[in-house]
């Protein structure tokens, strides 16, 4: 894992502003690609929720 | 971070989310079914589509506007008309009259056209569950004051989003993204929960809170353009007497003058004489662009509404695009059913991030500050002492 506390919130936040304006600026492929960047905040908490397991809940 | 920083963040966030909490939770409720105002509106049984050359254009077989304005007034008698719209897909067109050339938004009625027949498409004065849901999303039925209390309650959010960033800092410390412990107990599962989802949909709530804050703005932002911009542009006066609804020309004449001033462009709607959106003497046309973002960047063009002669074209000032690019990106109208799903989605996450921040605080609210605190220090490791209630 990536330990810097905001490396990955920031990649978060710059592809859903990326997804929120692009959709904005035309339609078709800017669309699609809006669709698809907002998805990823999406997937990372279904992936958060899908690794949760008793042994790791603890790291040191 | 420094310990009194840790505490002074904490105090931010908790008092700020505290306050605002409630009307988040009823704006986020209200904002779902509006998100898709389209599609259920067309489920209940709203106007179909109507098929035909798109009303903002100069198809043949279109009616004059004259025409069409003269058959709206003759459904609502005695009244003054205030607005004119346009679509780009149907022949759709849509008439607002109210008994007055300022009369207040309450009071005004709005017909639906079909411009290629004359014909009346939907009843006027029909207020459905999703005007109800609007008014109470945008003003809670207070007009202005409820407005700028929501627009408050936004400001309240944005501060509450900010602080709980920089208590991720301290809390994160030694857990890797998207930590999430959920057999320890119950009160570190939705600590984790909130963090995870407070910080994925971070940007969108930033964004959907700033946009709201300039959405609630919108009527002295309106009131300044209309004071100041548009006032140069009409070479008007303050206090000049509004021309008379009788001596209103020529409304196809008047769309001539601002077609030729911007070619290429259709228009969006007109404002008449009197209204928030023009002088007393003007109509004023709004041009839109034809690519999603200059769809929404509106220039007018002013006509003089008695000679029907333009009298001036500039764009809008930085203030008002603002205004007008905060809708899309408030409503996530703008991408598609896939971009509303997705709206949907991240507000419901937000509705989860509300409610368990409510929960986490009911829960420890008895605590002394310090262990509370050690709590977010220490990453959840340290749990402050239960409340006496339990």
């Amino acid at each position: 894992m990536i330990r810097s506390t905001f490396a990955l919130p920031a990649v978060l936040a710059l592809l859903s502003l990326a997804g929120l304006l692009s959709a904005l600026t035309g339609d078709g492929w800017r669309d699609l690609l809006s669709w698809t960047a907002l998805s990823v905040p999406l997937l990372a908490i279904a992936w958060a929720a899908s690794r949760r397991s008793p042994r790791k809940d603890d790291p040191k | 971070m420094k310990r009194s920083a840790v505490r002074a963040w904490y105090l931010v966030h908790k008092w700020m989310s505290l306050v605002c909490t409630l009307f988040l939770l009823m704006l986020c409720l209200t904002g779902l079914p509006l998100i898709f105002h389209d599609e259920i509106e067309a489920a209940l049984g709203g106007p179909p589509p109507l098929a035909g050359p798109a009303s903002a254009s100069t198809a043949p077989g279109l009616l004059p506007l004259d025409a069409m304005l003269a058959r709206a007034l003759t459904e609502r008698p005695g009244e003054v008309p205030l607005y004119m719209a346009f679509d780009n897909e149907s022949p759709l067109l849509t008439v607002t009259t109210g008994p007055a050339p300022d009369a207040p938004e309450g009071s005004m009625t709005l017909m639906l056209f079909d411009r290629t027949n004359g014909q009346l498409v939907a009843p006027p004065g029909e207020e459905g569950i999703m005007e109800f849901l609007l008014e109470l999303h945008t003003d809670m039925f207070l007009g202005l004051p409820g407005m700028l209390f929501l627009g408050t309650m936004g400001v309240l959010f944005v501060a509450a989003l900010v602080s709980g960033v920089v208590l991720y800092a301290p809390f994160m410390r030694k857990l890797d993204f998207g930590t999430l412990r959920t057999t320890r107990s119950r009160r570190l599962k939705w600590l984790d929960w909130h963090n995870l989802l407070g910080i994925t949909a971070l940007a969108w709530m930033t964004v959907v809170g700033v946009t709201g804050i300039i959405n609630a703005l919108a009527t002295p932002l309106v009131d300044q353009w209309r004071n100041g911009a548009l006032a140069e542009m009409t070479g008007l006066e303050a206090g000049a007497a509004p021309l008379p609804p009788a001596r209103y020309g020529s409304l196809d004449k008047a769309m001539a003058s601002a077609r030729a001033a911007l070619p290429g462009n259709d228009p969006q709607f007109i404002a008449f004489p009197g209204g928030a959106y023009s002088s007393g003497h003007h109509y004023a046309v709004f041009f839109q662009g034809d690519t999603p973002l200059t769809k929404r960047l509106l220039t007018p063009a002013l006509i003089d509404a008695e000679t029907g002669r333009l009298t001036d074209v500039r764009p809008m000032p930085l203030s008002m695009k603002a205004l007008q690019l905060s809708q899309p990106l408030h409503f996530g109208d703008y991408g598609g059913l896939p971009l509303k799903l997705l709206w949907a989605a991240l507000t419901l996450l937000t509705i989860v991030v509300l409610g368990s921040g409510v929960y986490l605080w009911l829960g420890r609210r008895h605590a002394p500050l310090s262990m509370r605190l050690a709590e977010v220090t220490s990453g959840g490791r340290i749990e402050p002492a239960p409340s006496p209630a339990e």
